[in-house]
């Protein structure tokens, strides 16, 4: 019983158990389908590609889990959340696509400027994008969610603005390579695993982690302290800002075109809920990257597993909610101290009997 | 001191109906050749944004405790869907159906409220779940795009016009026109004064404000500030309900995508009006001006037939960035006194 409880008071354990119940459940259901029972962890090579479920999530989880990174700085520094990233993410697809095709351009199989400008101007905005948010934040003292709330309703829009509101496809195939394969390995993953060994280098290696979190647990304090706090906080943005357009790179390369009214929609809520299924407190302070990307492939699991029991894709939300909610309820204050009141009772009682 | 704050205030609302009627004076002059001029176009900018009016009373309830509600929009589309298959596949009659959206509503509300005001649990963290759940159980009802055309009632209330008794105008084919209004127009004025009354008047009202202005000395006072918070949510997702049987009057169908991105016109338009996002202050007058001014940028971009529909949302986020920031300066004015 006591090793239970050590067990769940570990940080990662919230993700890692949600992991595993995901993947327990498509276990139940493959079995209950009549298929082999481990068909989730399959990965067989395919046409010279890795092919199964896990890749599929391991891929298709890519954005959420670049997101996830960015996200997790910004919680943790400024105790809110950054919704506008799904429609930075569109933003980002705009801008490449409309500098490597040309303004005015819909569909186009040669590039009109170099592919590395083309990604170098997108992640640009992106930066500056996230510069803004962290203006308005940081130096403005808005709350987040409402300062991010502009860029959420004008980053799409300046998107669609860009591309002339229609669908662009560049048809290159040194364009589409981020979103295909490398050798037998899908490009996303690689992309991925690279943010993520550079974000875990950045926090492991430099003080830059432990400044956030300090900021995050108390501004004030770590102003006194010496720490230009609102410098630190416009930082997260800006990296945030970078990982959404980041991301967008991936899911625009997927698609070879922007697509800006679908891509990166709703990924908001994806990335925040990875954070919070993460282990991470929304409300700020001590933050846990390892948590924040298991969490981001366990959203991803679950979407592909909806996905291969016949959700269709505009009823999924519905699934998504009620996970966030309940975590969120699980993490709220109140239920937590009527559980442990609840536990001390027992103790009580326990100690009662046995005197 | 306190003469200067109620200043700061009302200078918020005060420039806030200056741009209203800055920005629809300009829309006459440069679009007077296109009816722009009209009062019937006004008119149509309150025909068009009723719902909008509704949603917006209710959200800046919500934004007067401090909170915030992003679940509107998709609740609207949950209602439209709900009232548009209620009465097409379920051959339901449409009085019950719209009772029902209502007692949605306030369940709806009652969930979102205890989880925010009982579970201390972020609101925006809380609504963004109600949203994902209304959109997703929008596409659980039906699919496809529902269109009411059975229930005689209902295309009865939608079809129904009420003429003004004066500006009319004669049309090109020499016929005196008067100017009219929906059934949905005079629902949403209701709602406005009524909410007025409420927040001027009543208990509830101005403990809203109390609330919004300081929790603790709200708590002090001696207020229930945990009911208060659930009893404004719960108002504004009854408000957005009553919204969404406007909004279904106007379009008459119900789809999956259905007011995506009102949210943002609700809280903008609030914003807009002099709404503080940290509570506390507030009126609905500045809302319904705020809701006229979104209105208004959307009427000129269509107007104007060449622009993208998405300037309207630029100029929407521009103004909203404008005000916020400007909020953000009288804070801190503030402050220094």
């Amino acid at each position: 019983m006591s090793s239970i409880r050590s067990l769940t008071k570990k940080r990662l354990f919230l993700p890692i158990f949600s992991m595993l119940l995901v993947m327990l459940i498509n276990v139940i259901y493959d079995v209950a389908c009549g298929n082999p029972p481990l068909g989730f962890f399959v990965i067989t090579i395919k046409n010279a590609v890795l092919y199964g479920r896990l890749i599929d999530v391991l891929n298709r989880g890519s954005e959420i889990a670049i997101l996830a990174i960015g996200m997790t700085l910004v919680v943790s520094s400024s105790a809110g959340t950054d919704i506008s990233v799904g429609s930075v993410m569109s933003l980002y697809a705009g801008v490449c696509c409309m500098t490597l095709a040309g303004f005015g351009e819909v569909n186009v199989s040669q590039y009109a400027n170099p592919l590395l400008l083309g990604i170098g101007a997108g992640l640009l905005v992106t930066c500056i994008c996230g510069l803004f948010n962290g203006f308005l934040v940081a130096y403005m003292n808005i709350q987040p969610m409402v300062a991010t709330l502009i860029l959420w309703s004008a980053g799409r829009a300046i998107g669609l603005l860009l591309c002339n509101s229609q669908i662009v496809y560049v048809r290159v195939p040194s364009f589409q390579k981020l979103g295909a394969y490398t050798g037998f390995m899908p490009t996303p993953i690689i992309v991925a695993a690279i943010c993520i060994a550079i974000a875990a280098v950045i926090l492991r290696f430099t003080a830059l982690g432990t400044y956030i979190q300090s900021v995050g647990i108390n501004k004030k304090a770590s102003r006194i302290a010496g720490f230009n706090s609102a410098k630190i906080i416009l930082l997260c943005y800006v990296i945030c800002g970078l990982c959404a357009g980041l991301a967008g790179m991936v899911a625009t390369s997927r698609i070879y075109s922007a697509d800006t009214n679908n891509i990166g929609l709703n990924m908001e809520l994806d990335a925040i809920l990875a954070v919070a299924l993460g282990g991470n407190s929304l409300g700020g302070g001590k933050f846990n990257l390892a948590g924040s990307i298991i969490g981001a492939y366990t959203i991803q699991a679950i979407t592909t597993t909806l996905y291969s029991m016949g959700v269709s894709s505009a009823q999924a939300p519905v699934f998504k909610a009620v996970v966030v909610i309940i975590i969120v309820v699980i993490q709220a204050e109140p239920v937590k101290e009527y559980f442990k009141k609840v536990s001390s009772k027992r103790a009580a009682v326990k100690e009662a009997t046995k005197a | 001191m306190n003469r200067k704050k109620i200043n700061g205030n009302n200078l918020l609302l005060l420039i806030t109906i200056a741009l209203f009627v800055l920005m629809y004076a300009a829309g006459c002059i440069v679009y007077g050749s296109k009816g722009f001029a009209n009062l019937q176009s006004f008119l149509n900018i309150l025909i068009n944004n009723a719902g909008l009016i509704c949603v917006t009373c209710g959200m800046t309830c919500v934004m007067l405790t401090g909170g915030i509600d992003i679940s509107v929009g998709s609740l609207i589309a949950m209602d439209c869907m709900f009232l548009a298959v209620g009465m097409e596949t379920w051959k339901m009659g449409s009085q019950v159906l719209m009772f029902l959206v209502l007692v949605i509503g306030v369940v709806f509300g009652l969930v979102q409220g205890f989880c925010i005001a009982y579970l201390d649990i972020q609101p925006f963290i809380v609504t963004m779940a109600g949203m994902f759940f209304a959109r997703g159980m929008t596409a659980m009802i039906c699919t496809q795009q529902v269109s009411i055309v059975s229930d005689k009632f209902f295309t009865g209330l939608s079809s129904m016009k009420f003429s003004l008794p004066f500006g009319g105008y004669v049309n090109k084919k020499g016929i005196l026109q008067m100017p009219y209004v929906r059934i949905t127009v005079i629902v949403a004025i209701i709602v406005v004064v009524l909410i007025f009354l409420m927040l001027k008047y009543t208990r509830f009202g101005r403990s809203l404000y109390a609330v919004g202005g300081n929790q603790q000395s709200a708590a002090l006072m001696g207020l229930n500030v945990k009911k208060t918070k659930l009893k404004a949510y719960v108002l504004s997702s009854f408000l957005t309900s009553i919204g969404g049987i406007c909004f279904c009057l106007n379009t008459m169908a119900g789809t999956t995508t259905q007011a995506t991105g009102l949210e943002m016109d609700a809280i903008s338009s609030a914003v807009i009006g002099g709404t503080l996002l940290t509570g506390g202050v507030g009126n609905v007058v500045g809302s319904l001006f705020g809701v006229l001014i979104n209105g208004t940028i959307s009427t000129l971009v269509k107007t104007n037939g060449k622009l993208i529909s998405s300037w309207s949302n630029i100029v929407t986020a521009i103004l909203l960035c404008f005000f916020i920031v400007l909020q953000s300066v009288f804070a801190k004015v503030k402050e220094k006194k």
